[in-house]
């Protein structure tokens, strides 16, 4: 029966990330945008959220939490509430732990899981994008080469969170046999695996992202995600779309709210600018767009909730959120004029990082 | 737990209305469009007897199955105003019911006048209720109407002009139907001083003087209506007469009001998803592939202008059924009522424009309906509340000002 209502569980969560996103991300998003760096520390303290452990199977050494797609869009957008390139930093380990967790084999979920629940950050990271103007994760250019009981993975991937720090990447791959794409774990002193230099980019400049190429670079066939059966990179796609779009809802959230109480308080021709027709209407259409486009995340997110396809509903809501969350950025800078151009306010911050959000793919995932 | 799937009861519901909208409804969609304001009296009278039917509803829905209402009024109602409006805008809006001026009935009258005034809508000839509140120097201020109500004896009597009538002429002239009309008993008192009166169908004073010609939503009436010395029984004034100050009376009516505002949403995604159809379905004919999960930048403009009015149609059904939901929970809803109407009505009005410029000469054609959906979505974003206005009262809310301080 149709419902808008979220779990006990899933109002809990919502409020305990929330609350430090607002608490502790908040504060440290600036100097972390201009000095490119996210304290350890503060990773430390997400961890303790369980955002990684917590679906992992106590048998692993996990929580055994249920895994929700749903929550995970929820944890999502408060996260990035906060600040985009410390939620998808905190989140980066997720991209390799949640794939094994519902793909890997046994012997894949005994070897990789353990590493994420322990009480210090692990890193952890998967390779998607590729450094082309059209990259399309459905027409992938690097290759895995079956050679014998090996495969051979050759290409380049661009904006893989955390690598230089990682012990494995998760990379995606085209069969050179079938096309369909597959993960392959790569240790990173894989020999033909190289990390490249840290990448600079124009917004979520505290998240730490690097080139990778890979040359020749061998791996056993136990690597292979899933093993002979692979993984359903297809739903891989959606949960990492929905994350995504998730995150866009909560960038746009934080504008919008700023830009609100600042149009409250800001005062021309002797009232606040939020009285006026031409600024109250901008702020309402913020409004409007962002319950939309988290209505659209929790659905797609729902029919992943469901074990259903979610392909379609994934990716027109990142599509959307993405634009959304541009506009309301945007529009916040607008309402805070020329104040909103100064890095002083976080606005243009927010603007730069929800440009990213439309060119980037695999940030996070639920 | 969050659900986007409707209870079963209606789930069945909206597949009897599907089958009347394509079955009964799109067959005569053009004729009466064409013929303008003339009425399909098989069809009517169909509804007519659907809804009087034991277990039917004022939608026209029929409940055969004996397995009781359904559990959520307010969602039932959106997803059943959808699938007729996919039939047809017009012919929805010309369903026999008590409409509008039932709605200000149930919001403002007495138990007994509710009885009254309501229970022939229960059986007898089809019948129609409406509303009268626009006037021809009023229209978005409703509080600022000039239409007079004069105490003399035991009577009411009603001076003015009023416009922009739906249904008034099924209502005044060709059913035994009523017509709430708001007019002012205090000038001097502003808002709180205007009240509702329901004037019954042949009543001396109350005269239709014209039907409007309009742009789309062709079978519907909207009618022009004069209230020349019109004299209504002193119980004929919904609720209390007692003009009170500061709030009360009308502003709570006219909260209800916001409150049936997914409706109209329901109304403009029906004709959205009317259109959504059958660009989908010429484009599969013409081998058009929508290629989702694509790189954007490798799209087609087609492919990204159809999935563009594919997601904005999903949006704002999302949230007007997130509106009807929090009523159907008893939550004040007059926020998100509000976004979905303004979402909603603008959302439509650009996919019926975009689905009549995808199908080239073809969409402007009047072989196909797409033309007149695009003719027929453009009121959702005028009547029960414009685009501007809803905006303005989403902007008080998210702002918490007051219609002073915000206007």
């Amino acid at each position: 029966m149709l419902s808008f209502e979220l779990s006990e569980e899933q109002q809990m969560i919502r409020e305990t990330v929330g609350a430090f996103a607002r608490e502790q991300i908040r504060p440290a998003a600036r100097p972390a945008d201009e000095s490119g760096e996210i304290p350890a520390a503060l990773a430390a303290q997400a961890w303790q959220l369980g955002l990684v452990q917590g679906p992992i199977p106590e048998s692993l050494g996990g929580n055994g939490d249920t895994r929700l797609a749903s929550t995970g869009a929820l944890i999502a957008e408060e996260l990035a509430y906060g600040d985009l390139s410390i939620a998808a930093h905190v989140l980066a380990p997720r991209l390799l732990a949640f794939p094994v967790l519902e793909m890997g084999t046994d012997e894949q979920r005994q070897r990789y899981l353990k590493r994420f629940t322990g009480a210090a950050f692990a890193a952890a990271t998967a390779a998607l994008t590729e450094p082309r103007w059209d990259f399309d994760p459905a027409a992938m250019a690097t290759v895995a080469r079956r050679d014998g009981n090996s495969f051979v993975l050759d290409g380049n991937k661009c904006m893989v969170a955390l690598a230089a720090a990682c012990g494995t990447i998760l990379v995606w791959a085209a069969s050179a046999n079938h096309g369909r794409v597959e993960g392959f774990l790569v240790a990173r002193d894989t020999p033909g695996l190289r990390i490249g230099e840290r990448e600079k980019n124009m917004g979520l400049k505290g998240l730490e992202t690097y080139a990778v190429e890979l040359t020749g670079c061998r791996v056993g066939a136990e690597a292979r995600l899933g093993g002979e059966g692979g993984a359903d990179f297809r739903r891989v796609m959606s949960q990492s779309r929905v994350a995504t779009a998730a995150m866009g809802v909560g960038v746009a959230h934080a504008a919008f709210d700023y830009a609100r109480d600042y149009a409250k308080e800001r005062k021309a021709f002797g009232v606040p600018i939020a009285t006026k027709q031409a600024v109250a209407f901008m702020l309402a259409d913020m409004a409007i767009e962002i319950d939309a486009a988290r209505l659209l995340v929790w659905e797609a997110a729902w029919h992943l909730d469901r074990g259903e396809d979610a392909h379609q509903e994934s990716y027109l809501a990142r599509n959307y959120v993405a634009a959304a969350a541009l506009k309301v950025a945007d529009n916040a800078v607008q309402v805070l004029g020329g104040h909103g151009y100064i890095r002083e306010h976080p606005v243009e911050m927010w603007l730069r990082n929800a440009r990213g959000l439309s060119a980037l793919e695999g940030l996070a995932t639920v | 737990m969050i659900d986007f799937e409707f209870e079963p009861q209606t789930q069945k519901r909206i597949q009897f209305f599907h089958t009347v909208a394509e079955q009964m409804m799109r067959p005569i969609s053009r004729e009466y469009d064409e013929r303008e304001h003339e009425k399909p009296w098989d069809f009517l009278n169909a509804m007519w007897a659907a809804s009087t039917a034991p277990g039917g509803d004022p939608m026209g829905g029929a409940d055969a199955s004996g397995q009781g209402g359904v559990k959520m009024r307010n969602v039932y109602t959106v997803a059943a105003t959808e699938e007729l409006c996919w039939g047809d805008a017009g012919l929805f809006l010309s369903i026999p019911n008590a409409g509008l001026g039932g709605a200000a009935v149930m919001a403002a009258g007495t138990p007994e006048q509710k009885q009254r005034f309501l229970a022939p809508f229960r059986g007898g000839q089809p019948k129609w209720g409406a509303m009268a509140i626009t006037e021809p120097g009023c229209g978005s201020d409703s509080a600022a109407v000039t239409t007079t109500a004069t105490r003399d004896g035991d009577h009411w009597v009603l001076n003015g002009n009023k416009i922009f009538c739906t249904s008034g002429w099924m209502a005044v002239e060709q059913s035994e139907g009523f017509v709430v009309v708001w007019a002012t008993v205090d000038k001097s008192a502003g808002r709180p001083g205007i009240k509702p009166f329901v004037v019954e169908h042949g009543t001396p004073g109350m005269s239709v003087a014209r039907l409007e010609k309009k742009l789309g939503i062709r079978v519907s009436d909207t009618a022009a209506l004069v209230f020349d010395n019109c004299r209504v029984p002193a119980d004929h004034l919904l609720g209390s007469a007692e003009v009170k100050r500061g709030g009360g009376g009308f502003k709570d009516v006219m909260a209800t009001f916001d409150a049936t505002r997914p409706i109209v949403a329901a109304m403009a995604i029906g004709v959205g998803r009317a259109a959504l159809d059958f660009v989908r379905e010429f484009l599969a004919e013409q081998k058009v592939e929508i290629r989702y999960g694509l790189s954007p930048r490798r799209l087609s403009a087609v492919e990204r202008d159809f999935m563009e009015m594919e997601v904005q149609l999903k949006a704002a059904r999302l949230l007007t059924w997130r509106a009807a939901w929090m009523l159907d929970r008893g939550m004040r809803n007059s926020l998100e009522a509000s976004m979905a109407k303004a979402k909603a009505g603008l959302a439509v009005t650009l996919i019926t424009q975009k689905a009549v410029e995808l199908l080239g000469p073809l969409g402007y054609s009047r072989r196909y309906l797409v033309e007149k959906w695009m003719r027929d979505a453009k009121i959702n974003d005028i009547f029960e509340g414009t685009q501007q206005i809803n905006m303005i009262i989403v902007a008080r809310r998210i702002l918490e000002y007051s219609s002073k301080e915000l206007n």
